[in-house]
């Protein structure tokens, strides 16, 4: 299928995960300081979502599709793996 | 790579940290690397991992020493910066140094240590635990942000700090005390020296 980068996506029927990226060798885990939107609110690509914190840097996670943030899988507070999923937009 | 330096001098916590996020921005946009030094009246940040308890004080009590308090999106726990603390913060492009959060934390130390030899002092990093240490004292607390690979916030060196302030506060979360060039030398460290030393430590570690 040939994704419109204008549609949402909802529109386009696509569930898009919120990772976290890798930060750096030897890293493999941080906590979410907190999350910048609710579950059911609209985001567009590029929107400061969440925040994660290891060691003693904290770093903004970006929404990396636009639509709305359908789940939340790792809550403020709790450590999420790198590579693992943080939310779901739809 | 070249580094911008910039001197804000005594500037406001909050009217610095927007001046930095106009920062960040413009290096988010193409801008070289920056290196802002200033210092700033006195005030208690509280860091993303912040702890309640940290405050040994109620805040109200806190805030009649004069001391504003106030929450920041960086990584740690409370800290306090005061007129006396030079306070370093380098909005660099991890994207040309190595997208490593780790590294760059340990290179901030490295920095630190080096910087802190050249006035006569052996500190050393610890390992779990960020921040320069001269032996169990913290002489220097570290702390970033990160936005699009794009760092902010930074190092707090106490060059002439008044210590007392630090009594208001468990730094860092941590049971440490804290230190000063200027305690361990046994007089004022000129400030102007200090700055003049951690910009050739940072052209050295990050501009090579």
């Amino acid at each position: 299928m040939l994704l419109n980068p204008v549609m949402t996506s909802k529109e386009q029927g696509i569930l898009t995960n919120i990772i976290l990226p890798e930060l750096g060798e030897g890293i493999t885990k941080a906590t979410i300081a907190c999350w910048h939107a609710k579950v059911g609110e609209d985001v567009v690509v590029g929107q400061e979502i969440c925040e994660a914190v290891t060691d003693k840097a904290s770093f903004v996670i970006e929404a990396p599709a636009p639509g709305k943030l359908k789940s939340i899988c790792v809550d403020e507070g709790q450590e999420g793996l790198v590579g693992g999923v943080l939310g779901i937009i739809e | 790579m070249q580094i911008i330096v910039e001197d804000w001098g005594l500037v406001n916590y909050l009217d610095g940290y927007e001046r930095q996020k106009k920062c960040v921005q413009s290096v988010i946009a193409g801008a070289g690397d920056h290196l802002i030094l200033c210092e700033h009246p006195a005030v208690l940040t509280l860091g993303r991992r912040s702890n309640p308890e940290s405050l040994l004080y109620q805040r109200k009590e806190i805030e009649e020493h004069g001391v504003m308090i106030t929450s920041v999106d960086r990584g740690g726990d409370v800290t306090l910066h005061t007129p006396g603390q030079l306070i370093v913060y380098p909005v660099f492009n991890l994207n040309k140094h190595g997208k490593n959060l780790k590294v760059y934390m340990e290179k901030l130390e490295e920095v630190a240590v080096d910087l802190l030899k050249n006035f006569g002092i052996l500190a050393i990093s610890i390992g779990g635990q960020r921040g320069v240490f001269v032996g169990p004292d913290k002489i220097i607390s570290i702390g970033i942000g990160v936005r699009k690979w794009v760092t902010y916030h930074g190092l707090g060196i106490n060059v002439n700090t008044d210590l007392s302030l630090f009594n208001l506060i468990k730094p860092c979360g941590l049971n440490v005390r804290m230190t000063s060039m200027q305690k361990l030398k046994g007089h004022t460290v000129p400030m102007r020296d200090v700055k003049a030393k951690v910009v050739e430590q940072f052209r050295k570690y990050f501009c090579s």
